[in-house]
């Protein structure tokens, strides 16, 4: 058995603006089962990092419980980090977003920890528009108890041990679009094409990015009847719209026909461009989105890439008038402004 | 592209790099794995098999193998290959039960091999346990050709020589030494079924200036004066000695000289320093002796004065490239003057073939070299076969054992009633799973830090005043050991199943090389220029899968495969499997 990964790599290895390689963004060796989604999607996640030439310090992975939510010590070794209680990864993600606007929050959780214990937690940080990216590894069971179903298991479908799933499913990108997320997607951990510059645009959007990443559990869910299988999966995707994602200052050289592309400019001046797929709908009209994930399902289709995207929203900072400053870069004379400022406040009341 | 062809050995033979680049194809990995193992005369045996000279070629080799090393592509140095084979030699056990078993019944056939050096001795070695009698004819009083008679003993020990040369020729090796062979007629009218000329290549090439005639003595050839040195002729050099040319050589000329009392040599060179013919070692040797080595300078006369030999005059040039071609030209500056007692030419070696008559059906070339089939080693008369430096010009040892190898393998089919000697088959291999538990192989996966190791010496003054004593130690076994360990085991291959993948791209994300990729399929030149790390200017092939159930398919590029086995490991399905290739070049059986 491997433990290390060794430090040499490939002579010819790309590097991004701060002359890093992804390989400086990687964690520590994953010991997921082998074959296991998420760690695609941590991958993809050092991928859209490296790409968005971020230094990891300014980054803070957030997690809960599970396989899932172990997965960030497999990425971003220089990153801070916060493994939480089951389901709690949202409050502790707003406390810190509250204490310190400088960093880019990635909360990494499970359907488990999202859609079962965490279902509370996760629908307040939503309603909020924390800004953060919130990806759900979405694998249909809890991997780590050793396979229960999930509540984002589909009706209909069976447990590796041959039990039916009596309930209907949570589909969580639909009540984050319900709720109020400002950016949401769909992703599969087996199309990286898709994964990297949809996290690109998620960590890019200011206000709560939410993607729900289909990850099989190659251990307890990879059969047959499995619906979150990678066969299944990779056999009832459909690619709505395909998002490329146009970093800050890029020369734009292609040029699409009228009609063809469709663009959404973020705060930071970063653009989605997207194209229409065959099955086109309004990314910016959260009834259209809702719609057409809806009519998907009915068509036992899982509807892929950006769901969703209006940045003119504002977000529970711009909500809140939070300060810029990190709150522990704040120095005396702000945090106590003097008997003045609070004769101001006290007459405030009077 | 069409998927790659894995039942053929080429693809998986040309990742082992060292193995592909080693004329005798030595299984490489294999022996500096049983070095790690310790079994140093498994490791010896291994070499012995296959390069037939490991004491010897472990120091010195030309060692085509290191260049080639994968080591050098992710690190800064090549594993030293070269001297963890003088590892296996000096640690051996012994090994006479190991060697094969001569028959005492013959098989009724009889081979002349003209010239005792490497190739013909291969020739023998691999023959005679096949039944056959070998007649070995040569023109000095002991067999090893020019490793005894050029290689300088401060390089190669005598008893080297002596023990490895001795293991063929007990085999029963018929000799015929301290004649020189004038007739091959002769040879041929002794009826022996087939015969191997392994004359090498003795001649030197001597540089015809103004002067040569009244220069005298003070200009030798480079090769003869080292020969007149291993045979004892000649024991000391004058004050002040200039070697002519850059070769290897060239090198061996200035240390022996050295060795010699001579206090002050130079090696002049026409060439730019960079351009040089030695190996970069042996040039580092001579430099780390205090030779210097003066580049750019092309002879114009050897200067004698009122009947006094004075030195050599040289022009300085520069290097100009022309359409790939080298053109030195005058930099039009004053001649040079460099005073000396002794000239050694050492511009080149020719082979020399005046004993062998024009009328027996070998046909010569323009440049009176016989006509020989590269693939066979068959001259144009059918009992005649050639190899080593007297096949195609001067090489080295591991050219000439490779040579031997082939033309005994030849020699067999052409002897083999019912076999065709033009039908030369690739070789054969294994492969071997090395999975030993889920994440557990029989080889070292885990990758070494270490960097090159240097092999230890003596000290200067005790080598210069030794012509015998050899200067390199070799390593111990703490240096072996740490050595062969920066082995990367390229035969261990990264062997792919499509029909087991479920595209969860696990192994392409653990990689530490980025060589996996899944793409779509599209021409050579298109998928080398999409994979995660391009590969156009790469020269290593592509390994790709037939198409996958999302239509992608895998592609890995060679080039830089640490052969970690972490793709494998990672795999859930088994779809990745390590196995061991070991490729066993064609030899006479
Ligand atoms: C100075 C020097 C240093 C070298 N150093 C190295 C080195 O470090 N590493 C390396 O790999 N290679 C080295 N080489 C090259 C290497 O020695 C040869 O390439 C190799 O020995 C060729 O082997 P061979 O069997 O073809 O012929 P040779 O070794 O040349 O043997 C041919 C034999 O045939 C005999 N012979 C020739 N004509 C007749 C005749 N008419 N009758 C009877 N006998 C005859 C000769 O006496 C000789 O013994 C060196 C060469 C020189 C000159
Ligand atoms: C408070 C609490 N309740 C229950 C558990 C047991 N538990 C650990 S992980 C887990 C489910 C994780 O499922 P999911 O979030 O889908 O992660 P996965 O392993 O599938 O990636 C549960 C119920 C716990 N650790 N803490
Ligand atoms: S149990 Fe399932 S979710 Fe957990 S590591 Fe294994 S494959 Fe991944
Ligand atoms: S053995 Fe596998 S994981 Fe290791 S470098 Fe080679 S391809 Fe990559
Ligand atoms: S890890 Fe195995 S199953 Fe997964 S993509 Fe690689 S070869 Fe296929
Ligand atoms: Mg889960």
């Amino acid at each position: 058995m491997s433990f290390l990964k060794s430090k040499f790599h490939h002579p010819r290895l790309a590097r991004n603006e701060l002359g890093l390689t992804h390989r400086d963004y990687e964690g520590s060796l994953s010991t997921l089962c082998a074959g296991c989604g998420h760690d695609a999607v941590g991958a993809a996640l050092v991928q859209a990092v490296f790409e968005l030439s971020i230094p990891a310090h300014k980054i803070a992975k957030l997690s809960g419980i599970g396989c899932s939510s172990k997965a960030p010590t497999y990425f971003l070794n220089q990153s801070h980090g916060f493994n939480t209680v089951h389901g709690r990864m949202p409050s502790v993600a707003t406390g810190a977003g509250m204490a310190n606007r400088s960093l880019k929050y990635i909360g990494m959780s499970g359907d488990g920890d999202t859609a079962s214990i965490g279902l509370g937690q996760f629908a307040h940080v939503v309603r909020r528009r924390l800004d953060m990216t919130y990806i759900v590894a979405n694998n249909g069971v809890y991997g780590l108890t050793k396979g229960q179903m999930a509540a984002t298991a589909e009706r209909g479908s069976t447990t590796k041990k041959g039990n039916k799933v009596l309930w209907p499913d949570i589909d969580l990108a639909t009540m984050a679009l319900e709720l109020g997320a400002t950016f949401v997607a769909r992703s599969f951990s087996g199309d990286k094409e898709q994964m990297v510059p949809l996290l690109k645009a998620a960590i890019c959007h200011e206000g709560f990015a939410f993607i729900d990443i289909i990850s099989p559990c190659v251990t307890f869910n990879n059969h047959a009847t499995s619906t979150r299988s990678y066969d299944y999966v990779r056999e009832h995707v459909q690619e709505g719209l395909i998002a490329d994602f146009v970093p800050v200052a890029s020369d734009i050289t292609t040029s699409y026909g009228e009609g063809e592309s469709n663009d959404i400019c973020l705060h930071d001046g970063s653009i989605i461009r997207l194209h229409k797929g065959s099955n086109g709908f309004d990314a910016r009209d959260r009834q259209s989105s809702l719609g057409a994930i809806h009519k998907h399902r009915e068509n036992g289709e899982i509807l892929t890439g950006l769901l969703y995207c209006d940045p003119t929203y504002r977000d529970m900072h711009d909500i809140l008038n939070t300060t810029e400053t990190p709150l522990n870069s704040l120095n005396e004379k702000e945090l106590c402004p003097g008997a003045h400022t609070l004769n101001g406040i006290n007459n405030g009341f009077r | 592209m069409k998927p790659t062809n894995t039942i053929d050995p080429t693809h998986f033979h040309k990742v082992v790099d060292c193995q592909y680049a080693c004329p005798a194809h030595t299984p490489v990995p294999e022996y500096i794995r049983l070095i790690m193992a310790r079994r140093y005369t498994d490791s010896y045996m291994v070499n012995w098999e296959a390069n037939v000279f490991p004491g010897i070629l472990g120091r010195v080799c030309d060692r085509p193998c290191e260049p080639a090393c994968r080591r050098q592509r992710v690190e800064e140095k090549p594993v030293a290959i070269c001297r963890l084979k003088r590892v296996a030699a000096d640690n051996k056990g012994d090994i006479q039960d190991r060697l094969p078993i001569i028959p005492t019944k013959k098989n009724g056939k009889r081979i002349a091999l003209v010239g005792a050096g490497p190739a013909s001795l291969t020739v023998a070695r691999d023959l005679m346990p096949l039944g056959y009698e070998t007649t070995l004819f040569e023109r000095d009083a002991r067999a090893g050709g020019m490793m005894r008679s050029q290689i300088p003993t401060f390089r190669l020990p005598e008893e080297v020589i002596n023990s490895e040369v001795d293991l063929v020729l007990n085999m029963g090796v018929e000799p015929r030494f301290g004649n020189e062979v004038n007739s091959l007629k002769a040879i041929l009218d002794e009826d022996f079924d087939a015969v191997f000329v392994g004359t090498g290549a003795p001649n030197g090439r001597p540089l015809d200036l103004p002067g040569l005639k009244e220069a005298g003595d003070h200009v030798k050839i480079g090769i003869n004066w080292l020969a007149g040195v291993s045979f004892e002729h000649i024991d000391e050099a004058p004050k002040r000695v200039v070697v002519l040319g850059g070769g290897n050589t060239a090198m061996d000329c200035t240390r022996t000289a050295l060795r010699l009392g001579a206090k002050d040599v130079k090696a002049i060179v026409r060439s730019s320093y960079d351009e040089m013919k030695s190996s970069p070692w042996e040039r580092e040797d001579a430099v780390a002796e205090a030779i210097s080595i003066i580049p750019n300078h092309t002879p114009l006369r050897y200067v004698v004065e009122n009947g006094k030999f004075i030195g050599v005059e040289f022009d300085r040039v520069e290097t100009h490239w022309e359409k790939g071609k080298r053109r030195l030209v005058s930099t039009g500056e004053d001649p040079v003057l460099v005073e000396c007692d002794l000239v050694l030419v050492a511009v080149g070696q020719d082979v020399s073939l005046p004993w062998i008559e024009r009328d027996l059906g070998i046909q010569f070339d323009d440049w009176d070299m016989a006509v020989v089939n590269r693939d066979t080693f068959q001259s144009t008369n059918e009992r005649v076969f050639f190899g080593g430096d007297a096949a195609f010009g001067p090489e080295n040892i591991i050219m000439a054992v490779s040579h031997g190898h082939q033309a005994a393998a030849s020699i067999h089919r052409y002897l083999t009633d019912g076999r065709d000697v033009n039908d030369v088959p690739i070789g054969d291999y294994t492969l071997t799973s090395q999975k030993m538990g889920i994440h557990e192989w029989s080889y070292q996966s885990a990758i070494s830090d270490e960097e090159r190791n240097v092999v230890p010496i003596i000290n200067l003054e005790q080598a210069l005043e030794d012509i015998t004593a050899e200067v390199e130690l070799g390593f111990d076994e703490k240096l072996a050991l740490s050595e062969a360990a920066r082995c990367l085991s390229c035969d261990v291959q990264t062997v792919f199943s499509e029909d087991l993948c479920i595209e969860c791209v696990a192994c392409e994300d653990i990689c530490p090389m980025d060589c996996i990729n899944f793409v779509t399929n599209g021409d050579e030149d298109d998928l080398r220029s999409r994979l995660i790390v391009p590969a156009d200017e790469s020269e290593r092939d592509l390994y790709v899968s037939g198409q996958l159930k999302s239509q992608k398919v895998m592609v890995k590029d060679e080039d830089v495969c640490l052969h970690c086995g972490l793709c494998a490991e990672r795999c859930p399905t088994g779809a990745w499997d390590m196995q061991k290739f070991l490729f066993q070049a064609d030899r006479a059986t």
